[in-house]
């Protein structure tokens, strides 16, 4: 069960960290879901929601957000201790 | 008072500087920067000398990048630039006009929004969307973009925007109602009979003429088009043009009756410049009548193309004329079209040119 005061390890690509001056690769946090994970990053980091996030509401397209290896949506609940890579999908030309 | 002119480069892979020297002759490019991102449109305030591009990336979405050193640093924002949950989201921002201390975005899918703190933040003009007609207008090649977007020096609450493939609307209180203003312009994609509706012409740019803010010139996918109210009826221009396909305009900063078109061969054709020789071609007499200038562009095995924001006039009295090329190209006249030079290659893919002339 996701506790909101639980603890995750948040891992975020070099190409997103390069748009955001001082922001981390690697950072730890408290959050229980996908979204809670997003929310705190633009917290920190303001306007980093809007290029992982859209309206829809969803995580963008050509971003994709995994733990043990399963590709998680918005609302997926996160379990405490977990590595969160937030990765950037093949896309471009 | 010596000026210099500085060519703003929106390219698939970010955005590039020319900085030319006070005869317009040497050019110096730096770039690309923006972080590669696909830059769809960058201008200049000429008020503050701050740039705005505004572009999208596949991964990370729209925002309106800003720098207010001559492109050395950057930031970019996109808080506000969005719809309501639910609807589709907003994947890129594809046009920018500064405008007495105001901006506005135009972005796909079309919308219009405004800055009134220089780009930190966004208000969706909703008026646009709200239109009756918005469930039926219909995406372009390119998408269902907000590309044009003209705002009346004289009157701030006068705009025009351009939107493929739903043409021309206009508003005349700042945003809050909107009206089609396409008579006059052809649909020939439309079923016989049915080439004239109120909306849905494929415009592909709308540009002011110089002191005359009710004289708009129009490059549609069917047709080149002059208005003198303001856009309620338009008149073709076409004769004596090559092809009635093309889509830049470029207007000449000075002189009304000036302007500078770039048709292609057809849109079905390839798109490139007719017979692969490139000219651009300037009237005098406000579409009267038309000249192909070539000296200097080259006139044989041209198959580049010119897209929509991709020619620009300069400020100076003897105005500089520059355009890009779908192959990477930028091409320069210092005398208002009469001869060219290239002055720049193997950019990525050109998506819009602008200037930002300064004094001093």
């Amino acid at each position: 069960m996701a506790a909101s005061n639980q603890t995750v390890v948040v891992r975020l690509p070099g190409v997103l960290v390069d748009l955001f001056s001082g922001a981390p690769r690697r950072l730890e946090m408290t959050a229980a879901t996908v979204a809670e994970v997003i929310d705190e990053l633009d917290r920190q980091f303001p306007g980093m929601g809007d290029r992982l996030r859209d309206t829809r509401p969803a995580i963008r397209k050509h971003i994709n957000v995994f733990v043990d290896g399963d590709k998680l949506k918005l609302n997926a609940p996160l379990q405490a201790g977990c590595e969160v890579f937030i990765l950037t999908a093949i896309s471009g030309g | 008072m010596a000026a210099s002119v500085h060519i703003l480069l929106g390219t698939k892979k970010g955005v590039f500087i020319l900085d030319g020297d006070e005869n317009r002759t040497a050019w110096t490019l730096r770039g690309p920067f923006c972080e590669t991102w696909p830059i769809n449109h960058v201008v200049a305030d000429p008020n503050t000398g701050a740039i705005y591009g505004a572009g999208g990336n596949e991964w990370f979405g729209p925002a309106i990048w800003k720098s207010t050193d001559l492109g050395e640093s950057w930031s970019h924002s996109s808080q506000g630039l969005s719809y309501p949950e639910g609807e589709d989201p907003i994947t890129s921002a594809w046009s920018v006009a500064a405008s007495n201390g105001t901006l506005y975005a135009g972005v796909q899918p079309a919308g219009l929004f405004r800055s009134d703190d220089a780009g930190q933040s966004w208000q969706h003009i909703r008026g646009l969307r709200d239109h009756p007609t918005r469930p039926d207008w219909s995406p372009g090649g390119a998408g269902l973009i907000l590309h044009s977007l003209v705002v009346d020096p004289q009157d701030h609450g006068r705009i025009w925007v351009g939107i493929s493939a739903a043409g021309v609307f206009h508003t005349s209180d700042g945003g809050q109602s909107w009206e089609p203003r396409n008579l006059g312009t052809r649909a020939d994609f439309m079923p016989e009979g049915q080439n004239y509706p109120e909306f849905g012409q494929c415009v592909h740019c709308i540009v002011m003429a110089a002191n005359a803010s009710d004289r708009l010139y129009q490059q549609n996918h069917c047709g080149m088009y002059r208005t003198d109210d303001g856009g309620r009826k338009w008149t073709s221009i076409e004769d004596g043009l090559p092809s009635s396909f093309g889509f830049p305009a470029a207007a000449h900063p000075h002189d009304t009756d000036t302007l500078y078109l770039l048709p292609l061969n057809g849109d079905i054709k390839g798109r490139y410049v007719p017979d692969a020789a490139a000219a651009v071609w300037r009237t005098r007499d406000g579409g009267k009548s038309w000249q192909d200038l070539r000296d200097g562009l080259p006139q044989q095995n041209a198959f580049f193309g010119v897209l929509r924001q991709a020619m620009a006039t300069d400020r100076l009295d003897k105005a500089g004329v520059y355009f890009g090329t779908s192959s990477g190209s930028v091409f320069a006249s210092a005398d208002e079209g009469d001869s060219w030079t290239c002055i720049a290659q193997h950019l990525p893919t050109i998506l819009s040119v602008e200037t930002l002339t300064r004094t001093g």
